[in-house]
């Protein structure tokens, strides 16, 4: 059954099993969407492992426990199991490295013509951001 | 306003970008159809933007340089006076100071004057950001008491983070400009650090 899992602004739909507030995705899921491979060293997502102390506690019959993952990953998971959703975050430590480099993240977004802008297609000039909102 | 500055300034290597951190492009409309940009003018409806370069509140301004660097930090400032009357900050001044930096190359911050002038996340804020953009979700899926449930969570985790209390207000059926926001407003905001570098504050802030 669909389980949205929604992240970086993208919603994912996956096949999950769902006992009380455990949620369960089939580890090839999990690294289609997510990125995420289980090798030796840990859970992986390109060249960053997370090294795991309790493996079996993230996966078990090759399904992967979304709290798990959230909690090796060091991701904040905000989960509603009733209604089959849940998005994930960003961690700490990457956004403040991230904002602490000072380097601009990227970013692609449309316009009012539905046309989409890519950020870093303006290297080489001063750009001034302007995040405004009708509220 | 900024598509002014753009057409003054534009030849000089500067490109204002406008992000809206809208639900949608009919609320931002009206004020995009007026300013009739042909600098690149977004929409951020996952706010995307907020969450990458820590945003709390609109208006913010960030300078990015021609390497990419942020140059100067999440800056309060408005492009009219409009609202002046409840903020108490000048337009003019500011305007001024981009101009400077664009034909003169000054007011960019050193790179340890950005960091210390910078609002940063917690793990509440990010944590909050999810239960955000779960909220979201669920509203566009039609299962409102759920997304209710969830957005309230956000705001409790971010209390200060007006993208988050205020952004969802049209969301939830509230006026962001009616009681619900005075409620907010006398919370107070967020810091903003960059307060005490760009002097444009010409009156104090309004007490509702």
């Amino acid at each position: 059954m669909d389980f949205i899992l929604i992240e970086d602004g993208r919603a994912h739909a996956l096949t999950a099993e769902v006992a009380g507030e455990r949620v369960r995705i089939p580890a090839s899921e999990v690294r289609e969407a997510l990125d995420y491979a289980l090798k030796p060293e840990g859970l992986c997502k390109g060249e960053l492992c997370f090294p795991l102390r309790d493996r079996a506690a993230l996966v078990a019959d090759d399904a992967v426990d979304l709290g798990e993952l959230a909690r090796v990953t060091g991701r904040p998971l905000a989960l509603d199991v009733a209604e089959r959703a849940a998005a994930l975050g960003t961690a700490l430590d990457d956004r403040l490295a991230a904002l602490r480099g000072l380097e601009a993240p990227d970013f692609t977004l449309p316009d009012f013509s539905g046309r989409v802008h890519t950020l870093s297609s303006h290297r080489g000039k001063k750009v001034l951001l302007i995040a405004y909102a009708s509220w | 306003m900024w598509q002014a500055l753009y057409e003054e300034l534009g030849s000089h290597g500067f490109v204002p970008i406008t992000v809206a951190l809208d639900r949608n492009a009919d609320d931002p409309r009206p004020f995009v159809e007026k300013a009739k940009p042909t600098h690149p003018s977004l929409l951020d409806t996952e706010h995307v933007v907020a969450e990458r370069f820590h945003i709390v509140n609109v208006p913010t301004m960030i300078w990015i340089d021609e390497r990419g660097v942020i140059v100067r930090p999440q800056d309060n400032q408005f492009g009219t006076d409009t609202f002046t009357n409840f903020h108490g900050k000048a337009s003019a001044p500011y305007l001024e100071l981009v101009r400077a930096w664009v034909r003169e190359g000054k007011g960019a911050l050193a790179a340890d004057d950005v960091r210390k002038h910078q609002q940063l996340p917690t793990a509440e804020s990010l944590l909050a950001r999810a239960e955000r953009a779960l909220a979201w979700h669920l509203h566009r899926a039609g299962r409102s008491e759920a997304a209710e449930r969830h957005f309230e969570r956000a705001g409790q985790l971010a209390p200060k983070d007006w993208t988050i209390r205020r952004g969802s207000m049209p969301i939830r059926g509230q006026n962001p400009f009616g009681p619900e926001f005075f409620v907010l407003a006398k919370q107070g905001a967020a810091e903003f650090p960059m307060d005490a570098v760009t002097k444009t504050r010409v009156a104090p802030r309004a007490k509702l």
